[in-house]
């Protein structure tokens, strides 16, 4: 029960039921939907890029709580980032859910209430669908991505 | 034979939630019933059985379908082994789709002879072990009985209806009368991988998403359900744990 109540945390009860920046952008610089086709989850994540650095970010969709925090979390500490800092989020948050290294040494902030997530293999995919879109809003080639 | 243009396909599909639809009721009343439309057509039936043979007795031949296929390991059998059964004149219409061992009688330079049904469909080395380990589980439960089984996952179906359906904000998604020992619902507020979690987390293997049925999702207007499905080992103190389960998720979620 306690991996149980690691996984859901305050915190991310707060963001599966008030999501912040659950809305499209009215004139995104960047957008991409994203898909899991195990679960039929979808995301679209929107983006207002200027100069280089994220100025607005969006979500719509979502699905269960984990993959609906994590859009939610995710959107809300982009703001402010530069485009170049996203790769390596990118890969924090992939290893601190996957387990690849420490959540400890993860250096996320508020999104290491998601570290809960590598106790449950089954549920990873929900916690990355919102940044495997937000890799793909920022890839120049158009397409739909999928988890699988 | 002429080949057919169309053939039916009939499925006791868990698999599309348990909801009053033709396919997922689950009655052989209603496949006896579409066989006999369809034959009224000179259409062919197959019926996809994988679901039925470890909960039902089935007879093809009072069925009368044309064709009736099962895997094993539904039927608590191994995997990677099933059967199809097919009236004698449909497999004697049909050429072998496989060469190898054991499906030809004589071979010379002008001409092939194959081997009589079923050998000509079953050509090369067999999986032995698993169609041993397939007949071990048939024999199982036919010790059981098929009418037995059924007796008790009718039992347990109608114990698990009346402790869910007491819990607010749960959902039952299919209540036709004849329907298989399954529960598909929905939590209000929850999606069903998050039920599906904490259930697992409290020893409580259940299925959750869209049960390879969408469309039926999209008709419902839902991402998925949680589906709890009973089977001849479940008991009611395991329909108790459920529900105290699913009790401990809403409260997770209050």
């Amino acid at each position: 029960m306690s991996d149980l109540r690691e996984l859901y945390q305050q915190v991310i009860f707060d963001h599966y039921k008030r999501p912040r920046n659950r809305h499209a952008l009215d004139h995104p610089s960047h957008e991409a939907e994203g898909h899991n086709p195990l679960c039929g989850d979808n995301v679209k994540v929107y983006l207002r890029v200027e100069d280089g650095v994220i100025r607005d970010a969006g979500f719509e969709g979502g699905g269960c709580a984990i993959a609906t925090a994590s859009a939610s979390l995710m959107t809300e500490m982009l703001k402010g980032k530069r485009v170049d800092e996203v790769a390596h989020l990118f890969e924090e948050f992939h290893d601190m859910v996957t387990g690849e290294k420490p959540a400890a040494s993860a250096q996320l902030g508020k999104l290491e209430v998601l570290a809960g997530v590598r106790e449950f293999p089954a549920r990873v995919k929900c916690a990355t669908l919102a940044w495997h879109t937000l890799k793909a809003a920022l890839d120049p080639r158009p397409g739909r991505v999928s988890t699988e | 034979m002429p080949r057919p243009r169309h053939a039916a396909a009939l499925s006791y599909d868990e698999d599309a939630g348990g909801a009053p639809q033709v396919v997922a009721t689950g009655s052989g009343i209603v496949a006896e019933r579409i066989i006999a439309l369809a034959h009224a057509r000179n259409v062919p039936v197959l019926v996809d059985g994988a679901q039925a043979v470890s909960h039902l007795p089935v007879d093809v031949a009072a069925l009368d379908c044309d064709f009736y296929a099962f895997s094993g390991h539904k039927v608590f059998g191994p995997t990677g082994i099933g059967a199809l059964y097919a009236k004698a004149r449909h497999l004697e219409a049909m050429p072998p789709y496989q060469g190898g061992g054991d499906m030809i009688r004589t071979v010379t330079f002008g001409k092939t002879d194959f081997a009589d049904v079923p050998a000509r469909f079953e050509a090369g080395t067999p999986n032995i072990a698993g169609a041993i380990g397939l007949a071990a589980a048939l024999d199982y439960v036919e010790g059981v009985g098929r009418s037995a089984i059924a007796a008790h996952e009718r039992d347990l179906l109608e114990y698990a209806t009346g402790r869910l359906a007491a819990i607010p904000g749960l959902r039952i998604y299919g209540t036709a009368r004849e329907k298989a020992a399954i529960l598909s619902f929905t939590l209000e507020g929850m999606h069903p991988h998050d039920v599906g979690t904490i259930l697992d987390a409290a020893g409580i293997a259940i299925r959750a998403g869209h049960h390879c049925a969408m469309p039926l999702m999209q008709r419902y207007g839902i991402p998925g359900t949680a589906r709890a499905s009973f089977a001849l080992y479940n008991t009611r103190d395991e329909v108790d744990a459920l529900a105290a389960g699913i009790e401990e998720a809403v409260r997770l979620f209050a």
